[in-house]
């Protein structure tokens, strides 16, 4: 059910490397752009997506995400028009696991059953949910899971042993574990912490654990891949739409470029990051 | 409607925070654990008599408690019908009902050993009161605020200030108490094991709607046993406005299960709710998921949150505390609206047959009162709360009316 990321996590471990996930939010700035984005990804060194639906109250985010919101908002971004992008992605790319991250009141507006029929016609193979922890897991991770998406939970620093089991038992497809306590985009993890951090976690399931918050650079990314089984960036790369555009805040002819290039540089890090043993 | 009415009004939330199906824990992972510690922390201090003791010491001596039950004698001849009675929240220290939930948490807070205090607020009432309690304790006090309330409130902000209380202006989203509330989120998310949020209204993840009422629940509580005092019954309705709704809820909760009592809730209607243009949750919102609960909310089709409008910072959110949105469905409460208009008549009118002068909030519950008492028999007792007084809104207010008066 959760074919796409199981089949890409394997490949990763076969070929003895950590992946990428990159973040970007849709509609930021216009839809065309984040179509352009999202089909240069896989070839850029993405291994799987992770496609924002913009929110005008992200209250996990920093600046950076909740900008690049605002920025999607503004021009008219909506989750209708969300999964219209994925379908779009979709007809061209058949294998790069997508997943959809965000906030719950636009998909209880949008009615739970209606959305995960519709994100299942669309090819999103996860949902990342950040203000529904297990303890509101009917509202959408148990329809998810029986309508086959993968519902995709954080596990935080302050996630303690005894509350672990109760996060991870109805996630699929990796688990995300959320470097820092704090918003996306801000401090910079310690890289030691987050080795032990997923070791921890590791001890508590079979599932691929993927890392993210505050991952910058290409340095960061291998520093993170050498113990986990992905890494994921996002506030960088939005932060690179935003500086490539004019004062109009349109799309330029660098916004395409510059984004595919960072996550070439990134890739290249995610690579070259001698394993843990 | 097809709402399930219970045997009891008093009985929520359930084990899972919800009142219906409203409330409940929409909170990122990071803070999950804090939320269960608080909870726990929480029902620990209730059943310590040594920690109601305290409480009660500091709401005598320090807060001011009980507030009067006053009987507006002139504002009763005035309407021609109902004895109207105000409860004087306003005569608290710090000048609203704000410090009765605030002593509570952070109490609750010095025994769960916390140091840092956050809190967001929006006509500055609630920041005003935690930052006098900080003091009082000797805690670091952050508010946040955003930055349009921070230009319109600059009384309280100084307030705040001079009591020594970090005032943090918000920039993002719509620069107002949505905006604050986001803020403040982030930072308990970021500073969680050191900081405690002190929630100034019945709202956000359970545990805080049901402990903010239980704080606030004195209003009611006290408004009974004077009632009982000074006429012999209870009062045949009561009258409270509703931003989030906290002084409404601590004045309501006591009397729910009164059949007899009507009650009524009185929303920011800003320009009228027709023009969008308004704070009413209930009247022109619908249910949805924000601030870690689920309660009415304004919002667009695709919902995204809409800016709320009055002419009141403190009623200018674009939710409501879950408990109201149940007793809404339920239809054990009243829910009206006011709009800017009418709350500047009613505080004009207060402030000269009373020789009071409420704050902008209140004034909308006394708008509707301006409706309601005229309709009711001379022996119907109608309680108004006077959640605060105005002289945080007197700069904004002699702004408008220079060209009136």
């Amino acid at each position: 059910m959760t074919a796409r990321l199981d089949a890409k996590f394997a490949a990763l471990a076969q070929q003895g490397r950590a992946g990428l996930v990159t973040f970007l939010t849709a509609g930021d700035p216009d839809p065309g752009t984040t179509l352009e984005l999202l089909t240069g990804l896989p070839a850029a060194g993405a291994d799987v997506i992770e496609l924002g639906m913009p929110f005008s109250d992200p209250m996990a985010d920093g600046p950076a995400i909740q900008w690049s919101s605002l920025r999607a908002l503004k021009a008219g971004q909506t989750l209708a028009k969300t999964l219209d992008l994925v379908r779009a992605f979709r007809a061209g790319d058949d294998t790069t696991p997508l997943v959809l991250m965000g906030y719950y009141n636009p998909i209880y507006v949008y009615g739970v059953a209606r959305f995960l029929a519709d994100a299942k016609a669309a090819g999103v193979d996860g949902l990342i949910v950040v203000d529904l922890p297990p303890e509101e897991d009917d509202e959408l991770c148990l329809p998810a899971l029986d309508a086959g998406i993968a519902f995709i939970r954080l596990a935080t620093p302050t996630t303690d042993d005894q509350r672990l089991p109760k996060v991870l038992a109805n996630t699929a497809g990796f688990v995300y574990y959320v470097s820092i306590t704090g918003v996306t985009g801000t401090a910079t993890p310690d890289f030691d912490k987050v080795g032990a951090a997923v070791a921890r976690l590791k001890r508590h399931t079979r599932l691929p654990v993927a890392v993210g918050f505050g991952v910058k650079t290409a340095a960061h990314a291998g520093a993170v891949a050498r113990g986990a089984d992905a890494v994921v960036v996002g506030s960088a790369l939005v932060e690179t739409v935003r500086t490539s555009l004019d004062a109009e805040g349109l799309a330029t002819d660098k916004t395409v470029p510059a984004v595919l290039g960072l996550v070439r540089e990134l890739a290249a890090g995610v690579r070259g990051a001698v394993r843990a043993a | 409607m097809t709402v399930h009415q219970p045997n009891s009004f008093r009985t929520g939330p359930d084990e899972r925070g919800r009142f219906g199906d409203f409330g409940g824990r929409f909170v990122a992972e990071t803070l999950m654990p804090l939320i269960l510690d608080l909870e726990a922390a929480y029902a620990a201090a209730k059943a310590d008599p040594a920690y109601r003791q305290e409480m009660d010491g500091y709401l005598s001596h320090y807060v001011g408690r009980p507030s009067p039950l006053y009987f507006a004698e002139r504002l009763t001849d005035h309407f021609g019908g109902a004895k109207i009675y105000l409860k004087r929240e306003e005569l608290n220290h710090t000048g609203s009902h704000k410090v009765n939930n605030v002593l509570g948490q952070i109490l609750l807070a010095r025994r769960m050993g916390k140091k840092r205090i956050i809190a967001e607020t929006g006509a500055g009432q609630h920041g005003v009161a935690t930052a006098t309690l900080c003091a009082r304790f000797g805690l670091e006090c952050v508010v946040y605020m955003g930055a349009v309330d921070v230009e319109r409130q600059k009384p309280n902000v100084f307030r705040m200030k001079l009591l020594g209380a970090t005032v943090v202006p918000v920039q993002s989203g719509s620069k107002t108490l949505k905006d604050a509330m986001n803020e403040a989120l982030r930072d308990w998310v970021t500073n969680v094991a050191t900081t405690f949020y002190c929630i100034g209204t019945v709202a956000g993840p359970h545990p805080y709607p049901m402990m903010v009422r239980d704080f606030q629940s004195i209003i009611g509580r006290e408004t009974r046993e004077q009632m009982l005092a000074t006429e012999g019954r209870l009062p045949d309705s009561l009258v409270a406005c509703i931003g989030g709704g906290s002084n409404a809820m601590g004045l309501f909760h006591p009397f729910l299960d009164d059949p007899a009592v009507e009650i009524f809730g009185v929303e920011a209607a800003g320009h009228g709710i027709s023009s969008g243009l308004h704070a009413a949750s209930l009247s022109g919102g619908k249910p949805g998921v924000l601030h870690g609960n689920r309660t009415f909310l304004l919002m667009s089709e695709d919902g995204q949150i809409d800016e709320a409008h009055s002419i009141s910072a403190g009623l200018d959110y674009p939710g409501i505390g879950p408990e109201h949105a149940f007793l809404h469905e339920t239809g054990r409460v009243s829910y009206l609206s006011a709009t800017d208009e009418e709350a500047l008549a009613a505080f004009q009118l207060l402030s000269k047959l009373e020789g009071i002068i409420p704050a902008l909030e209140p004034a909308h519950a006394l708008a509707k009162v301006a409706e309601l008492a005229p309709a009711r028999p001379k022996d119907h007792l109608m309680v108004v709360s006077l959640s605060g007084r105005g002289d945080k809104d007197v700069p904004q207010v002699s702004e408008m009316l220079e060209s009136r008066l």
